[in-house]
């Protein structure tokens, strides 16, 4: 086994001792543990891979219901709200802007959830074998990545059907997806250790990411939004993340200051989320 | 501390009783009380609730030793090993761990029934710990042990109860880890597959591992382990000689009476080919059932509730030990042929098994009560130490020890034929 690296105190000085495990009672708060995550790095590539093997088994349509699910919220969209004047920005033509919108989205929105449910899904491995416990919502966000490259090549087609070129603006793709990732790590971690203890998260997260997506600007333009509420807007990090992917993909206004609020909101919210893990873990199973 | 695998020292764990009954608390609740009584948590008080599932245990263990950890349901065997695994934290207390730990709490950890047994086999290697590359090198050796061949890329849901232990274990006995925690893993899986397992772990011990291996079977502790911890009620009761804790386990507890009974058929030890109805001591020629004559004959009798379906046939195992945990003899009741071989029904069925006079040796003799089906060896019910008995010799003369008096050892004393005669007579001549 892949053992920790902790302190004992005889090294307090800050030496690592690679042989020794301590056990002990922990107070209060404990440090990130990120050095534990990394020296687990393998096992969380299996959990990811585990979770997405297991998640298109026995379907019929298997990895295609990664494109499926944004296409056919794209229609449903465009057949009812995109008809309303007004709701898309103008010349961009209203299926473009809601898929751009919509594929950022269903990477949050689905990791958001699998995280969430992650731990009390792992129960039974929670209860019968020690690994860093944050490498279960870590993985199940980790598996819907995939699913967000593949949800990509079928924008590509989609630009590609309205004639739209991305522009240079693509190199900040990556970052952008980063960030989509960091809140729903952030918000999903969070969740999946209060689910731990009170199961009424489960009722909590579809509510809260159908609201979520209304708050955020995926099926209408943000320039809807009255100015005066702009800075409480901004501090929704996935407002920067959707209207960021627009601009890099599809074109249209550049949304700075939205960008960098969101950055900063999403990352603060995943330290806040990750001290509070550390905080909880330690009673995840005596109580799962 | 270069030889020393494990230190632990005042290990203790509590539980707190309310939420061990319920775990799933709602939100409302605990915001109600942070409301109605904002201190009350943090003074700190003892409450009547708190429930110690361990206190203050203390052992060490050095490098390469095998040391048992026997008691009773709900002396701390499992909480102990949780801790050790770091599953949960101790509330108060220390232990190190001097080198690679493996914990093996469960046959197939990790399994995910909708994966193959290949898959399965990756994600439980990596769960318990091995890396990808040390999962390939002995990726042959574990389906070889596991003896799943064409199943390997069939899904694990589709797999028998045993193919799924066998899997779980040759994943789990592979794996080399400096200082193993086992727990009473050998409980599921057919007698063979059992013995195979016993012989790997075996040389397990062999190969320079420290090794806690909690178990309900006597025989596998004394026959693996060179020392023996035996807890009660979350205490050290005895950390020893592995001979000398196991007596002292076979002392205690619910292995003193000589009649058990369940009138619960839900609750009754089983599953639900067959559940447990009673267990009892009957003397033959009447008298206490507690203390057996060595002449006269006892029966076992065994009740049980079977709703058998379809060709399965229950059938009744009794084991029979002695105050060291050596096992006397098993018996089973295929040796009624008439019923072996009769059709089943559901409903009670009452086994009795006749022990003739003159056949055990003197002392405490403890009865385990099986119920089982065969080929493939499942257990369906069973009750460790169900009843016991003490075997008093009194006899005079009439006895397998006749006139002798002395330390008569032995685990079994049967009265058995001799044929004597002299063959030839006249004065003792040297020739």
């Amino acid at each position: 086994m892949e053992l920790s690296q902790k302190r004992t105190p005889e090294s307090a000085s800050g030496a690592w001792n690679r042989q020794v495990v301590v056990i002990e009672p922990h107070r209060g708060w404990r440090e990130l543990g990120l050095g534990e995550i990394w020296a687990h790095r393998e096992l969380l590539c299996v959990f990811a891979w585990r979770d997405l093997k297991v998640r298109y088994k026995q379907t019929a349509f298997g990895a295609a219901w990664a494109v499926l699910q944004p296409v056919l919220l794209m229609l449903v969209f465009s057949a009812s709200l995109g008809r309303l004047p007004g709701v898309g920005p103008a010349g961009l033509p209203y299926p473009l802007f809601v898929f751009a919108g919509l594929v950022p989205w269903t990477l949050f929105a689905s990791s958001l959830a699998g995280a969430s449910n992650s731990l009390v899904s792992g129960e039974a491995i929670i209860t019968k074998v020690y690994f860093p416990r944050l490498l279960l919502p870590f993985a199940s966000v980790g598996s819907f990545l995939l699913d967000f490259v593949i949800s990509l090549a079928a924008l590509a087609v989609v630009m590609l059907y309205f004639g739209a070129a991305p522009s240079a603006a693509i190199v900040w793709l990556p970052l952008l997806t980063l960030m989509a990732v960091v809140t729903a790590l952030a918000v999903g971690t969070f969740l999946a250790a209060v689910n731990v203890r009170y199961r009424d998260v489960k009722y909590v997260v579809p509510f809260l990411v159908q609201v979520w997506m209304f708050a955020s600007p995926v099926v209408y333009t943000s320039t809807l939004i009255p100015s005066r509420w702009h800075a409480l807007y901004a501090l929704n990090p996935m407002t920067g993340v959707v209207d960021g992917f627009r601009w890099a993909l599809v074109g249209g206004p550049r949304p700075d200051d939205l960008i960098f609020v969101s950055a900063v909101v999403s990352v603060l919210l995943l330290l806040g989320s990750l001290i509070y893990f550390r905080r909880v873990e330690r009673t995840f199973a005596d109580v799962i | 501390m270069d030889d020393i695998a494990i230190t632990a020292s005042g290990l203790a764990k509590k539980y707190r009783i309310g939420l061990r009954r319920d775990p799933y608390g709602r939100l409302t609740e605990s915001l109600w009380n942070v409301l109605t009584s904002p201190l009350r948590r943090r003074s700190g008080e003892v409450r009547e609730d708190d429930f110690w599932a361990l206190r203050d245990v203390s052992f060490e263990a050095p490098r390469g030793s095998v040391v048992g950890v026997i008691g009773r349901n709900g002396a701390g065997k499992s909480t102990l090993l949780k801790i050790l695994s770091r599953i949960t934290e101790p509330t108060l207390g220390r232990a190190e761990l001097h080198g690679r730990v493996g914990s093996l709490l469960e046959v197939g950890t990790g399994f995910h029934q909708e994966l193959t047994g290949r898959d399965n086999i990756f994600l439980s290697g990596a769960i318990l710990g091995m890396k990808r590359a040390e999962i390939l090198r002995k990726f042959d050796e574990i389906v070889a042990f596991a003896d799943i061949g064409q199943f390997l890329d069939t899904p694990v849901k589709r797999y028998s109860s045993g193919m799924k232990v066998r899997l779980g274990f040759a994943v789990a006995a592979f794996l080399e880890p400096e200082i193993l925690f086992i727990d009473e893993v050998l409980a599921v899986g057919d007698a063979e597959f059992q013995k195979k397992c016993l012989g790997k772990m075996s040389e397990i011990g062999e190969g320079g591992r420290t090794v806690i291996f909690v178990s309900h079977s006597m025989p596998a502790i004394l026959r693996l382990c060179d020392r023996a911890i035996l807890l009660d009620h979350g205490r050290v009761v005895v950390d020893g000689p592995t001979h000398e804790a196991v007596r002292r386990y076979l002392e205690s507890g619910p292995g003193r009476t000589s009649s058990r009974e369940w009138t619960d058929e839900a609750t009754a030890p089983g599953d639900e080919v067959a559940r447990l109805k009673s267990v009892r001591v009957v003397p033959g020629g009447g008298g206490p059932a507690e203390e057996i004559d060595i002449r006269r004959a006892v029966d076992i009798e065994v009740e049980y509730w079977t709703r058998a379906p379809g060709d399965l046939r229950p059938s009744v195992n009794l084991h029979f030990y002695n105050d060291e945990g050596v096992c006397l003899f098993i018996n089973n009741d295929w040796m009624d042929r008439r019923w072996w071989s009769a059709s089943r029904r559901p409903g009670v069925v009452r086994a009795v098994c006749h022990i003739p006079g003159n056949f055990l040796a003197e002392g405490r003799v403890i009865v385990t009560s099986v119920v089982s089906t065969y080929n493939p060896t499942i257990v369906h019910a069973i009750e460790r130490e169900a009843v016991a008995f003490v075997v008093v010799d009194r006899s005079e003369g009439d006895g397998v020890r006749g006139v002798y008096a002395n330390e008569f050892p032995g685990v079994v004393r049967p009265m058995l034929d001799w044929h004597v005669e002299q063959v030839s007579e006249g004065a003792a001549s040297r020739s």
